[in-house]
């Protein structure tokens, strides 16, 4: 079964423990400012919202690459970047419609959400479960479930 | 190590700028943060400056764990000498500018001096400058945070700032960093203006690295987060309700202080409560509350985040105040309404917002007003000195008006800015300032609960719920229940409290872990991130050896045991109704008791024996 991280901005807190567990992942520290995932605030509206890659099928930024440098994980479905390919171009950065692969100054390669191999520390570190490692066919259920209970007849219409 | 090891040190009165290493033998003995800066504090200062003249130094501190992955883990604190009080200043804050300084790779910033114009510190990892503020002068704190953000286009900085009252010399005036987060009590932020720095902004991109023991952190941090998750305070009261779930609690077991603290018991309570804050209101049928938000590295997530009706006369015309923001805390929701004798909701949210806004103490504040209340009931201010303020209780007007006289620095809003102890004495009516040490009370009152009355008189920054939280076990049953009309045991129970909250401050942890966290599992924690060993009874000794160190500045700033008090009111007016009726404070009681516990003399000096035995001497 592929897997998908599922986000779901309504339960973020904006405690960027997600952050920290991706930036030591990939590099062993807290980095917050290195992390491929990002927890964005919107501050007048009192929200919270993480994001980053949501490994699309035909990735642009995989296509763009000219040197091949972002290729298929084939166990987790995540596209990844190999550092020792990526010539810093930007050309990927240029491609992906997200916003979600990066050039990274101190490294001079981008990068990216891989999905830690397919056990993402994200997921793992969110106390909300605002973020999730979930079945890729089935990330809009718990919506759809929401939506299914408002659709329920109500005790007094069916007594 | 999770130090970084480095200090940053910056004299305002010359400009020089320069880093020199963290004093590791004291890191050893104090930990970081609130402990170690004090320790630089003692070491660097008379402790009979005067707290507004150059010669104070002002230190903003990390904790080892600040900018790590255990639970809050995002603390800073501001330590100095307070103007409001003499005695010592350690205001601790939240948010995310503690992560920030960790990682530019520093563990603190020690200010001295005084610059000759207005300037601001600008931190990007290892480039650090001052630059002319001029500009900034005269902003308000959020205004001051938007124009450095425009500045060097950076959203990502992270700010700490003073408002105008700062400037003005109000003197409980706070440091706002992220907009609304506060070092917030104490005056830290008069000290911050007194020294002509209107700001900090830093941005840090180093990564906190270097711990001692990975795979022991890494266990040790998802057990406590697990703690957390499965404690009834910490995983469903303070995500659900935030501190205000203490509202109704309290009113209920009659230790709600109402009008200046001439009443015990709100009939108002209810409606000024967390539950209120959740209820859909009638213009928009929205609630109060946006959503709960979190500190850096916090799995509990206690912020409030709210809006104000924006039918609601203090914003009709403001629009500028219609989106959410840092909503109310269960102290200043007391402050500003049952201290006050307001239930309006909005209008205390709104004054929260301004004093935000402004960087504003919104417990003394609060007071302060509940005070000046009680002075122009009794016929002792009139309203030509309210500048036509009808100070009554329960005037939501009232209020607002003088949080945005205290904000504009009128005639009146300068009084109110002296904070309730100058401000009776300069109307003659001392007796109707309700503080220790010049410092105006939280939400508990001494009569009712009595642990807590004893923890205020003994605080070491003047009357405080942060310094020894008994309420946990007096109320909560916390890790065990005593009872709250009880004066037995309540001197050893407030130690353990005050030595136990030293070190978590000291640490970069936030105090609300300890409704789940016992020092057993703090002390791994700090273990694992840190070198030397850190077991429990070393963490608790460091406690003890910070609140005696404390002590010590203290004393010698001129307090004695005559200062370790509680006003009159509190000791000599029984409580008129409720469930607490007939009660005082038995501070007469326990007070020798404490000092006995604590190794002190009768005047409340610590012998030769307690300083040599925590290595002291
Ligand atoms: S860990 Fe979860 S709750 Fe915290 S910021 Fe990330 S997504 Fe939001
Ligand atoms: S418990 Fe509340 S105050 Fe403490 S760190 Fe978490 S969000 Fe901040």
């Amino acid at each position: 079964m592929q897997k998908s991280l599922h986000l779901d901005p309504a339960k973020c807190t904006g405690c960027l423990q997600c952050e920290m567990a991706c930036s030591y992942e990939k590099l062993g520290e807290f980095n917050p400012s290195r992390s491929v995932i990002k927890v964005f605030t919107f501050h007048e509206e009192g929200r919270f919202a993480p994001y980053t890659c949501t490994q699309c099928d035909e990735a642009w930024c995989l296509r763009a690459c000219p040197v091949d440098a972002i290729t298929m994980d084939l166990s987790s479905g995540a596209k990844v970047v190999i550092d020792d390919k990526c010539v810093g171009c930007k050309v990927c950065t240029i491609s992906c419609p997200f916003g979600t692969i990066n050039y990274v100054q101190e490294t001079g390669k981008v990068a990216k959400c891989d999905l830690c191999g397919g056990d993402p520390e994200c997921a793992k570190a969110c106390p909300t479960d605002a973020i999730t490692y979930i079945d890729a066919n089935a990330t809009g259920y718990d919506r759809m479930k929401a939506f299914a209970e408002k659709s329920l007849p109500s005790a007094n219409t069916t007594s | 190590m999770s130090w970084t090891r480095k200090i940053l040190r910056v004299n305002l009165t010359t400009g020089s700028i320069a880093t020199e290493p963290l004093n590791m033998e004291w890191a050893n003995a104090y930990l970081g943060q609130r402990g170690l800066a004090t320790k630089y504090l003692v070491e660097e200062t008379d402790p009979n400056v005067d707290a507004l003249s150059p010669e104070n130094i002002f230190i903003m501190a990390t904790g080892p764990l600040t900018g790590t992955m255990a639970s809050t883990g995002g603390r800073y604190s501001v330590i100095t000498k307070s103007p409001l009080t003499g005695a010592i200043a350690c205001s601790n804050s939240g948010g995310f500018i503690g992560n920030e300084f960790k990682n530019a790779g520093l563990d603190m910033i020690i200010f001295e001096g005084k610059s000759p114009t207005p300037v601001y510190l600008y931190i990007e990892n290892d480039i650090v400058e001052l630059k002319p503020a001029d500009d900034l002068w005269g902003k308000s704190a959020w205004e001051a945070d938007a124009m450095i953000h425009a500045k060097h286009q950076d959203p990502n900085l992270k700010i700490a700032v003073v408002g105008r009252p700062a400037e003005a010399g109000c003197l409980y005036a706070s440091v706002m960093n992220d907009l609304h987060r506060a070092a917030g009590r104490s005056g830290v932020g008069t000290v911050m203006a007194s020294k002509n720095l209107k700001a900090v902004a830093v941005r840090g991109t180093k990564g906190v690295k270097g711990l001692d023991n990975p795979a022991e952190f890494f266990k040790t941090v998802s057990d406590g987060k697990k703690v957390l998750a499965d404690n009834a305070v910490t995983g469903e009261g303070l995500p659900a309700y935030g501190t205000q779930v203490l509202m109704n609690v309290i009113n209920g077991v009659g230790g709600l202080p109402a009008r200046n603290m001439r009443d015990v018991g709100f009939e108002g309570a209810e409606n000024i409560s967390a539950e209120a804050m959740h209820e859909p209101r009638a213009s928009d049928g929205k609630p109060n509350l946006t959503t709960n938000g979190a500190c850096f590295g916090c799995t509990i997530a206690c912020g409030r985040i709210s809006t104000v009706d924006k039918t609601h006369f203090s914003v009709k015309d403001k629009p500028q105040y219609h989106g959410a923001s840092g909503g109310l805390e269960y102290e200043a929701a007391w402050s500003l309404g049952a201290d006050t004798g307001i239930d309006d909701i909005d209008a205390l949210t709104y004054v929260n917002f301004i004093c935000n806004e402004d960087g504003l103490d919104p417990i003394t504040f609060g007071c302060t007003v509940a005070a000046a209340m009680e002075l122009f009931e009794d016929g002792k201010i009139s309203l030509e000195e309210t500048g036509g303020i009808e100070l009554r209780f329960g005037s939501a007007e009232a209020l607002v008006a003088s949080v945005e006289a205290v904000v504009a620095g009128t005639e009146f809003g300068k009084i109110l800015g002296m904070g309730s102890k100058r401000m009776c004495e300069k109307y003659d009516a001392p007796e109707l300032s309700m503080t220790v040490k010049g410092q105006e009370f939280p939400a508990y009152d001494p009569r009712g609960i009595q642990g807590i009355g004893l923890a205020y008189a003994t605080s070491n920054r003047g009357a405080c719920h942060l310094r020894g939280y008994t309420i946990a076990s007096e109320i909560l049953g916390i890790p065990v229940k005593t009872e709250q009309a009880d004066s037995d045991g309540k001197p050893e129970l407030v130690k353990a409290f005050q030595d136990a909250t030293a070190l978590v401050d000291s640490a970069g942890l936030c105090i609300f872990t300890t409704f789940a966290w016992g020092m057993e599992d703090i002390a791994p924690q700090i273990d694992a991130a840190c070198e030397g060993d850190w077991s429990v009874d070393k963490c608790l000794e460091a406690g003890e050896r910070i609140w005696n160190m404390e002590r010590q500045y203290n004393n010698a700033a001129g307090f004695t045991a005559d200062d370790d008090t509680l006003p009159k009111r509190l000791l000599k007016e029984a409580i008129k109704s409720g469930p607490t009726e007939g009660q005082v404070s038995k501070l007469g009681e326990m007070l020798p008791i404490y000092y006995e516990v604590r190794g002190w003399t009768p005047q409340g000096v610590p012998t030769p024996d307690t300083l040599s035995r925590l290595g002291l001497s």
